[in-house]
């Protein structure tokens, strides 16, 4: 797989093209209806995408410079892959780290690299919906495609997500607008729920918003497990610790109890908060309760635009979703322990690679400096703190604007891109492919 | 005067778009820099839209610009900043055994610069 070489090319002309059902890879919801228009190397229209969509689509531009610098120096790319790879391979406990913003072939390969060097793979979910993650091994997941979601979806509950900001099409594209087979009102047919700490730009679309207390997630979702069970609560306490009347709970739970088919989507209000896997884990444990009444399904809003890959892939390839360390020759699983926050901020790993994502700028302050004191490799398609502080940095295509591949939605439907115009610099497929080769090459000739 | 408040990092659309405007790019920066507080608590600190404020806790500190929260988007004694490199500056290394940083919810001091 190379850049967009099966993309109509007119870009020496500047010639009007138009790409039908290109794919917007800024969120988790993969929108793949976005009609671009694109004269030369603008894309000067992207018909259907939300406000982040246009901003990811006409803000494009192809990125000047050289593809690789070392130590800040312009380099030949094939120069950058032999400095990471010697790097990584003197390495002793190497990082492999990001991944989200790649498509599902280039993730393979950085798998393969962190396998063949005996290194830690981690992606962008363990600061992401890792704690949920966690939580889908603890009590398992009830849940279905966003197609469900659309056709059957007659309750549709957010809890520490805000959609209209983060994911804008989500409730026009998926969960509360659209007319589906069981639902042919659209909106009508639906009942909107918001939960959250503060009363978001979500909120507007809510019919019941129920505002809880900052860090009382677990509180409120173990009220409602309680009362999914019929069990009475102190309403006093429940309204002390929640910052909600016990009779707003109970009407809640009525009218989950009542719906034909109920969906709850929950961000990172509940991973990043005190709790973190153990809020996932009571929302999980919640929806599987409610399935003793109705229907009722749980999804993650995902950010990146392949995270959701990224999850698929590293379990594909080690078993396990995330954080995994290759050490010893076999996958050993472990959040806490190898996952990057933690390796960094401890001063464990001593190398590391770093592909579509910016830990220099919202890792820990003890992680990014240790980060800056040892030798590291970084893939982006933009300037970032990261690629500015890296020893060896690539500019890479930007994945379903200039490379193809495949990526996941939140659902785990996996859909594949349509690249308007090629780019002069390598995709992180062509970059992580060499790399891999080159490594393995090395660890062979030293085995 | 130092007073405690609940911090909230999150999205915002302005942040999302300004990634794809790049990091560096004015838009991008003022938005990570602005610290939306309640009116109520504007009022009784006797802050207006761009005043300086310091905040700290014993991860880190930083100095943002204020700006008042739209009406019942905040509650008073919470605070809201878009993420970023400002943000994650107050965010403790340990992860309490899941990978994850205390990203929200943090407890903070706010202190009028002056």
């Amino acid at each position: 797989m190379s850049t967009a070489s099966n993309a109509a090319t007119n870009e020496s002309s500047g010639e009007l093209k138009i790409v039908k059902d290109a794919t917007c890879t800024f969120c988790g919801c993969v929108c793949d209806d976005i009609d671009l228009k694109v004269e030369g190397h603008t894309i000067t229209e992207a018909k259907r995408a939300c406000i982040l969509g246009k901003a990811w689509f006409l803000n494009h531009e192809l990125e000047e410079g050289p593809s690789c610098l070392i130590e800040g120096q312009a380099a030949t790319v094939d120069a950058g892959i032999e400095r990471a790879a010697q790097i990584l391979c003197d390495a002793k406990y190497p990082q492999v780290y990001g991944l989200s913003d790649s498509p599902c072939e280039a993730q393979r390969k950085a798998v393969g690299v962190a396998d063949w060097i005996g290194g830690t793979i981690d992606t962008t979910t363990s600061v992401c919906h890792g704690p949920s993650g966690m939580a889908f091994q603890g009590v398992g997941e009830v849940t279905c495609t966003l197609g469900e979601v659309m056709n059957r979806g007659d309750m549709i509950m957010f809890w520490g997500s805000n959609p209209a900001e983060s994911h804008p099409r989500h409730f026009t594209k998926y969960s509360l607008m659209p007319k589906g087979l069981f639902t042919p009102n659209g909106r009508k047919d639906r009942t909107c729920v918001i939960v959250d700490v503060r009363k978001t730009k979500s909120a507007k679309a809510a019919d019941i918003f129920i505002q809880i207390k900052p860090r009382k997630d677990f509180e409120a979702l173990w009220t409602l497990r309680a009362l999914a069970r019929d069990i009475e609560l102190d309403g006093d306490w429940v309204e002390r610790e929640t910052g909600t009347p016990l009779s707003t709970w109970q009407d809640l739970m009525d009218r989950m109890k009542a719906c034909k088919f109920g969906a709850i989507f929950f961000g990172m209000g509940l991973t990043m908060t005190r709790g973190k896997h153990a809020n996932s884990e009571a929302l999980l444990a919640l929806t599987r309760d409610m399935n003793a009444h109705t229907r009722f399904v749980a999804k993650p809003n995902r950010g990146h635009g392949n995270v959701t890959g990224a999850d698929n892939v590293v379990s594909w390839r080690t078993g396990y979703p995330f954080g995994v360390n290759l050490t010893r020759g076999y996958p050993r699983f472990n959040p806490g322990e190898y996952t990057t926050s933690d390796t960094l901020a401890r001063g464990e790993a001593d190398a590391a690679l770093i592909i579509a994502s910016d830990p220099m700028a919202n890792f820990s302050q003890a992680a990014r400096e240790h980060l800056a004191s040892i030798p590291f490799i970084a893939l982006d398609p933009k300037e970032t703190p990261t690629t500015r502080a890296a020893a060896v940095a690539f500019k890479v295509a930007t994945y379903g604007i200039n490379s193809p591949g495949t990526v996941y939605r939140m659902d785990d439907v996996p859909i594949p891109l349509r690249p308007a115009f090629d780019s002069p610099h390598p995709s992180d497929f062509d970059v992580l492919s060499k790399l891999e080769r080159r490594v393995k090459e090395i660890k062979a000739a030293t085995f | 005067m130092s007073e405690t408040f609940i911090l909230i990092p999150g999205r915002t659309s302005k942040q999302g778009c300004g990634i794809s405007e790049g990091k560096f790019e004015e838009k991008y920066q003022r938005e990570i820099n602005t610290l939306q507080v309640a009116p109520e608590d504007m009022e009784r600190l006797e802050l207006v839209t761009g005043d300086r404020v310091r905040l700290s806790n014993e991860t880190g500190q930083i100095e943002v610009a204020v700006i008042a929260a739209k009406k019942d988007e905040l509650p008073p004694g919470l605070l809201f900043i878009a993420y970023g490199d400002l943000s994650s500056r107050l965010m403790a290394a340990d992860t309490h055994g899941s990978g994850m940083p205390t990203s929200k919810g943090m407890d903070v001091e706010l202190e009028k610069v002056v």
